[in-house]
């Protein structure tokens, strides 16, 4: 009876470490602190402004971050910039045409170049960025952050972990059909855009 | 007539420059609303939030500019009015 314990001990503790699920975390932030900044400096004015309308699932496996899929959403119409005239300009038919197109979206496949020190995990996220109803693959230099058991401290009564996910990169307008070639000069074609966003995954 | 609409173009065009000295002296366009920046201190995130806040930009100095001038020229056609002449007895 012992030996066929032992062994069934042995097989539980085997699979739970190597088989785990992937963690399904959810980036609609409660506490609205999600946010995506984007820059463009062209030579005769600067323009930067932010995006909270964040939403989407990532597939994230602790053990196996290499695997890492899923999809993050901005809601175009939550692009702000301080002056309300550029941002009504910035929202038009003209520029993001937000009514029609009323998602910006960067679908995960895998993750490329992975490396893991402690609990950030350092990668290339290959993908497909889709801006104004144009879709573009892309390589997206990105860090994870993996807080187990910290939802609770930001989400009282609730346990589960936390995903954090930084990235920094530059798309350009013109590939994504927004008045591309025009007004240069003004509105810079280069985007750079900063995501710092955070997703919980409730037990 | 004519002074007092002069005084009251200096005035606007000295107000003016004082609030958008007051408020930063913003040289881009001018704001409705500004950046607030929070820390999670869970997740080492800088949440912006939107606060409303009337930043005046050189848009709004060169349009105060536009109307001081315009009344500083319209007080040109205006006549003083005219004071009693004085006659020697």
């Amino acid at each position: 009876m012992k030996p066929k314990l032992l062994i069934l001990t042995l097989f539980t503790a085997l699979t739970g470490a190597g088989g785990a699920a992937p963690l399904d975390f959810d980036f609609k932030d409660p506490k609205g602190v999600n946010n995506i900044t984007f820059k463009l400096d062209a030579p005769l004015e600067a323009i930067s402004g932010s995006a909270n309308g964040i939403s989407g699932r990532v597939s994230f496996d602790p053990g196996n971050p290499a695997a890492t899929k899923g999809r993050i959403v901005v809601a175009s119409s939550s692009l702000t910039v301080s002056n309300p005239m550029q941002k009504e300009h910035m929202q038009s038919d003209k520029w993001l045409d937000v009514a029609k197109y009323p998602e910006i979206a960067f679908d995960v496949k895998e993750l490329k170049n992975v490396k893991t020190e402690g609990e950030v995990t350092s990668a290339e996220a290959a993908g497909t960025f889709t801006l104004k109803g144009v879709a573009r693959e892309l390589n997206v230099p990105v860090k994870l952050t993996y807080l187990k058991d910290k939802l609770s401290a930001r989400v009282p009564n609730l346990k589960g972990d936390l995903l954090v996910l930084r990235a920094s990169f530059s798309i350009n307008r013109g590939d994504f059909n927004i008045m591309a070639g025009q007004v240069e000069d003004k509105v810079a074609n280069a985007i750079d855009l900063t995501v710092a966003i955070a997703g919980a995954a409730a037990r | 007539m004519r002074r007092t609409l002069q005084l009251l173009a200096l005035l606007l065009l000295l107000s003016t420059g004082v609030l958008w000295l007051a408020t930063g002296a913003n040289r881009g366009w001018t704001k409705t609303s500004v950046p607030v920046k929070h820390l999670d201190e869970v997740t080492g995130i800088e949440g912006i939030e939107y606060r409303p806040r009337f930043v005046p930009g050189l848009d709004f100095l060169g349009a105060v500019g536009f109307g001081a001038a315009a009344l500083g020229g319209f007080s040109l056609f205006c006549r003083n009015p005219k004071t009693k002449e004085h006659t020697q007895p």
